[in-house]
């Protein structure tokens, strides 16, 4: 389904990141990958070398314009263009996150949407030079139509993700790319981890979805991933799609 | 691979990763109490653990590793 696509993969920090799922199985499914990585670059090499193929990692701090400005002509020494782009990069501050919505101050609220929603548009644009009409970008969501115990201003965040999403759609349609978000059930990734609270989504997913839900399991979301990046939805942009077990679809 | 060799090879991953002295990196310390390896430093180290002494730390059992002591038993448990 995805042979011969380049794709470019952020995110992956540990062999749990959601990230990881996808470039694994772009590969194993005939993908080209390059990924960004962010801070721990040595951390990210080492797990980059336990996927099933060689993939080389250029750093990307999504707040960093310079880094930004770079980024095509850093991409473009390991290919020569792109196909599809993952956005899976989120990030707020302890103090908006975990239980301290009313208290957080502006400073660190912004910090979260800047990392979280408004590097959305900022990794399009920034691959955009690279991208072939029909190319996919996909960002990581977590369903933003209510509010949810703990997640605070992330939750915020993800909803100017999801409004990201429908302008990106608006404005990069006429170039023929796609923009898309997967809504995903909670897996415990390292930044699930890092989340005060996490435990009260884990009981109630497993529980109240429909299909069920494993924690641990990320092929799911990495599947909708690159079905949404490959040429088997051709008119779908501006979308979210719930790869959740159906949860978002069943009260109680 | 002794016990020793262990300790000592996870002492160099330690000052690698954490830039932790090898003197202090001792079987009782504590990763996060005494050598203040933080979360993302931890993930580092034991992946970088699991190459050189070609074991697998499976991710329930890294939050049991509390000191060097426990690291090095694991690992001399997983290679026996």
């Amino acid at each position: 389904m995805l042979e011969g696509k380049r794709l470019l993969v952020t995110g992956l920090i540990t062999e749990q990141s959601l990230a990881f799922g996808v470039a694994k199985l772009a590969q194993e499914h005939g993908a080209q990958v390059v990924l960004t990585g962010f801070g721990r670059m040595s951390l990210v090499e080492r797990i980059a070398k336990r996927l099933p193929a060689p993939a080389p990692v250029v750093e990307l701090d999504v707040t960093d314009a310079e880094q930004l400005g770079s980024l095509a002509d850093r991409v473009k020494e390991h290919t020569d263009g792109l196909d599809g782009v993952l956005h899976s990069i989120a990030y707020a501050p302890p103090s908006a996150l975990g239980g301290g919505f009313l208290t957080a101050p502006w400073e660190d609220v912004a910090t979260a949407l800047h990392v979280s929603a408004y590097s959305f548009k900022s990794l399009a644009m920034a691959t955009l030079p690279l991208l072939s009409p029909g190319a996919g970008i996909v960002g990581m969501d977590f369903d933003a139509t209510q509010a949810w115990p703990v997640y605070d201003w992330m939750g915020v965040s993800k909803a100017a993700l999801e409004s990201t999403c429908r302008y990106l759609a608006r404005d990069l349609g006429p170039k023929g790319v796609r923009v898309n978000l997967v809504a995903a059930g909670p897996v415990r990734t390292m930044a699930a981890k890092s989340i005060p609270g996490f435990e009260a989504f884990e009981e109630a997913w497993t529980s109240r979805a429909p299909l069920g839900w494993s924690l641990t399991d990320s092929e799911p979301v990495a599947k909708a991933c690159l079905a949404l990046m490959s040429d088997w939805f051709p008119a779908t942009t501006g979308e979210i799609v719930h790869v959740d077990g159906g949860f978002h679809a069943v009260g109680v | 691979m002794t016990r020793e060799e262990i300790r000592e090879g996870l002492a160099e991953i330690l000052e690698e990763v954490a830039g932790v002295n090898p003197e202090e990196a001792l079987e009782e310390k504590s990763f996060t109490d005494d050598l203040d390896v933080d979360s993302l430093s931890m993930v580092e180290v034991v992946v970088a653990a699991e190459e050189r002494f070609e074991v697998k730390i499976p991710d329930d059992e890294v939050q049991n590793l509390k000191t060097v002591g426990d690291a090095v038993s694991f690992i001399e448990t997983a290679r026996a």
